[in-house]
């Protein structure tokens, strides 16, 4: 019989070995799904994994994309992986990715058509403080009324989502758009356009500020005090509160930096890539970062190469859908369980199996 | 007299570490045999083992002539085996029947159920309401409705794990009489503890255990305290000593301190009051439950206090959070090791820094010191004596007495002028114990104000000045240790809590 022994410590190798070892089990699974769907698995797995880097045909458009879909995805995974470690659930990233987009489209579109230095940077501000003060709303209800702020967090997409819809078809619709929906697009102002910053790398400001912050992330961890804060509040609140930690500010910090970093994704994005505030603006990307906060394992350096990961996933997955015909539910299936597996075998990380029976010690 | 249980060669070795080494004894109908022993000397498995929890490696059991292998604690209850553990497992929102019927087999009708509950109480001296709500209930009353949860059962033996460290000692007292007079209707009682002057007065026979090793037995009400103590330690112990008795001004002051508790079957704090002055060790005793943690809190910082109730040197601290109150040297060292002392996940250098931060310089402008919080871990381990690999390892990889001495040796460190400890040698075994206790008497010694809080009478009789007992999160007033009896310090904590010995008929 199988049973559960809890080690001591943490194992350090399984910590590293999960992601990869549920990464494999996501291509078995994933190859399954895809063979009951009627298509060839090995093809499927190459398509989604390897074409988009390595494939004559496709890898100089593809390439470029992995930096386009990883950015936001590790800029919105960095800022939630903080209130995970502490035990605080920010659940809509979505929502304030898509605030800070539209607070930041609009302070661009105010100063339409002027040319100003300040105007992008007066945008990333005013993206950032979207994000920011959409989750301030969770944070605010959960530390004056107890609420549960992953409930509150992820209703609040849905209402960011209809905000965006009214955005694109009244106040910042193209004047000059023949009454299609959509604000003007950025890419053609240049003062408000976050442009590629080497030609055909991809990488635009959103890439930039995602590595600063999985650097600051990394430091903040590992050596400043209020990261060792974090840490303790979610190993055990108690201890965090006897060591003085105020959960109240914890709270705040948390939620106000994942939101400001998910409002900054949102503002580069409809910058850059997307161009204009429109209708079906977001992509997801605020949902898929819990699966890359998580398959990073809420470590900064983890989290870029999970990011990475996902944003491969999604653009094998295109290709995938272009290609075999795969229907794109199967490939959100697909990614979906990669974090299934992921949390499956995080057991092992605590625990080690044992053969025989079951004995209390 | 025939035996009813017999144990012959029981082992039992887990991973590292041999709990039961060929271990034998018997018990015969009737008789009240005591398990004597200290923590981690393999009392716990080997009744495991009888109670069916543990399977043992080697060895045979016999009950009344034959062969018993429980495999599960239902079949040990079938066999005429019940338990009472140290730690309850009652659900406080549910009444006492409702409790008694979750851990039947067959429960009968709540009415019919209650009938018998109040029938077996009213025959054992063991007044119980059945409808009332456990929330509600004392300690004594809890470990009332686990006796009569295994006495539903009509046991033949009737194993109690450290029954008394809830009870003040009139309960104590009622409670031996029922346990006596269970033994004269010939339920036999394996009594497990290391309170040695309770056995003596209890048991009619004892089996030593030290390191797993049946190492000596004995009829305990032949043997002194210290010979007993002896035989379970292996060596004479030398009590902490202290010189002179001399104390400065008044440090620390709480006048009138009531918090109400946040949890709601806490204990609120009501009216508390009290002073300590320098190189005075105040103890605290009361039974677990009557707002220990409460005044742990306010004292710490985690509760704040209305203003004006604590002072130190005459200066409000009543608002004062645990790191402002850290930097002005009041610690304290909470009772729950994991998970509130210390982070259980975390190494032995971040448990360090968890409350050395402030006052051992270990951060700089927000960025922590990690060099200095190892070199903080390695102090404390190497002066407290904590047996781990090193400071990387994570607290609960530790044995409960080493995290102990670490938490302990922690705040002693860093030169409290106060210093609260709940529960100091809780589980630890007794060389570790000894030395607590005299680190916490040296600290005094060198001018701190020290208030032990904890529910082991001899440990406070032992190192305190003076003695108050917490009651239903009332402080009784201060009175010198020296010369208090036992009698008068059951009184202070609450004498027998309006429970009384029923009128037995029969």
């Amino acid at each position: 019989m199988l049973r559960l022994e809890k080690r001591p410590t943490p194992s350090k190798t399984w910590s590293y070995a999960t992601p990869v070892l549920a990464v494999v089990l996501t291509m078995i699974a994933g190859g399954i799904l895809f063979a009951m769907l009627g298509k060839d698995p090995f093809l499927a797995i190459k398509t989604i994994f390897w074409d988009p880097l390595f494939n004559e045909q496709f890898a100089s458009y593809s390439r470029p994309q992995l930096l386009v879909k990883s950015g936001p995805l590790i800029l919105i995974a960095i800022g939630l992986s903080l209130g995970f470690r502490a035990g605080i659930w920010n659940i809509g990233a979505e929502g304030q990715y898509i605030i800070g987009a539209i607070c930041g489209a609009a302070v661009g579109l105010a100063f339409y058509p002027m040319d100003a230095w300040f105007i992008f940077p007066l945008m990333v501000i005013a993206g950032a403080l979207g994000g920011l003060l959409w989750a301030m709303i969770p944070a605010l209800l959960k530390t004056h009324f107890r609420t549960n702020e992953i409930l509150v967090s992820l209703l609040l997409v849905y209402v960011a989502e209809q905000l965006l819809a009214s955005m694109a078809l009244g106040a910042l619709r193209n004047p000059e758009g023949g009454g299609f929906p959509g604000s003007r697009n950025l890419k053609q102002y240049e003062a408000a356009s976050n442009p590629e910053l080497i030609a055909n790398s991809g990488m635009h400001w959103g890439i930039v500020a995602a590595f600063i912050a999985v650097i600051a992330t990394y430091i903040l961890l590992n050596r400043h005090i209020l990261g060792f804060q974090i840490r303790l509040t979610g190993e055990s609140p108690r201890a965090a509160r006897f060591a003085g930690v105020n959960p109240t500010a914890l709270i705040l910090i948390c939620m106000g930096t994942s939101g400001a970093l998910a409002g900054l994704a949102g503002l580069f994005e409809v910058s850059g890539p997307a161009g204009q505030i429109s209708i079906d603006f977001n992509q997801g990307y605020g949902f898929t970062a819990i699966i890359v906060a998580f398959l990073g394992r809420l470590n900064p350096i983890g989290i870029l190469l999970a990011g990475l990961l996902m944003g491969l996933t999604y653009i094998g997955g295109d290709l995938a859908q272009f290609m075999l015909g795969l229907p794109a539910s199967a490939i959100q299936a697909f990614q979906g369980m990669l974090l299934f597996f992921l949390l499956g075998v995080d057991v092992l990380t605590n625990f080690r199996i044992r053969f025989g029976k079951v004995e209390a010690a | 007299m025939t035996s009813l249980l017999t144990l012959e060669g029981l082992t039992k070795a887990y991973p590292g570490v041999v709990a039961n080494d060929d271990v034998s004894f018997e018990i015969a109908p009737g008789e009240v045999h005591a398990l004597l022993g200290e923590n981690g000397a393999g009392k716990s498995t080997l009744v495991k083992m009888i109670y069916g929890l543990v399977k043992p490696d080697k060895g045979k059991m016999t009950l009344n002539g034959a062969v018993f292998e429980p495999a599960e604690p239902r079949a040990a209850r079938a066999a005429g085996v019940a338990m009472v553990f140290q730690h309850f497992s009652l659900f406080d929102a549910l009444s006492v029947a409702e409790n008694i019927a979750l851990g039947m087999e067959n429960p009968p009708k709540m009415g019919d159920l209650a009938a018998r509950i109040r029938e077996v109480s009213e025959t054992y001296g063991l007044p119980l309401d059945p409808d009332k709500v456990v929330g509600d209930l004392s300690a004594g009353e809890r470990q009332r409705v686990e006796i009569i949860r295994c006495l539903l059962q009509d046991p033949r033996l009737l194993i109690m794990d450290e029954p008394t460290s809830v009870l003040t000692p009139q309960e104590v007292e009622i409670l031996f009489k029922t346990l006596r007079q269970l033994s004269a209707e010939g339920t036999a009682i394996l009594y497990i503890s290391h309170k040695l002057e309770e056995i003596r007065s209890l048991c009619d026979g004892a089996t030593v255990l030290r390191l797993g090793k049946v190492v000596g037995r004995c009829n305990p009400r032949e043997k002194s305290a210290s010979e007993l103590a002896e035989m379970m330690v292996g060596s004479a112990l030398t009590p902490p000593s202290r010189a002179s008795t001399d104390f400065g001004e008044v440090v620390l002051e709480v006048s009138n301190l009531s918090i109400p508790s946040p949890n709601p079957f806490g204990t609120s704090l009501k009216d508390v009051s009290l002073t300590l002055r320098a190189g005075e060790i105040l103890g605290i005793g009361g039974v677990a439950g009557n707002g220990q943690d409460e005044l742990l809190a306010a004292l710490s910082g985690e509760a704040l206090a209305p203003r004006g109730a604590v002072t130190l040197h005459g200066n409000d601290i009543s608002q004062m959070g645990p790191t402002p109150r850290r930097h002005i040297a009041v610690l304290a060292a909470p009772e729950e090791r994991l998970g509130h002392a210390a982070a259980p996940d975390m190494s032995l250098i971040e448990n360090a820094f968890l409350t050395g931060a402030d006052r051992e310089d270990l951060h700089k402008n927000g960025f922590v010191k990690w060099p200095a919080a190892r070199a903080f871990a390695e102090k404390i381990i190497e002066g407290f004596d904590v047996r781990t690999p090193g400071p990387h390892n994570a607290a609960r990889s530790l044995s409960g007495g080493n995290l102990q001495k670490f938490v302990i040796g922690r705040e002693v460190l860093q030169r409290p002028e106060v210093l609260v400890v709940n529960q100091p040698t809780w589980g630890v075994d007794a060389s570790a114990a000894a030395a607590i206790r005299q680190s916490i008497i040296d600290l005094a010694q060198n001018g701190t104000a020290v208030i032990v809080i904890s529910q082991d009478l001899d440990e406070l009789m032992e190192i305190s000045d003076n003695f108050a007992a917490l009651n239903e999160g009332r402080l009784s007033r201060p009175r010198p240790a020296q010369g208090l009896s036992i009698e008068e310090i059951g009184l202070m904590m609450g004498g027998a809590h309006d429970m009384e010995v029923a009128h037995v008929e029969a």
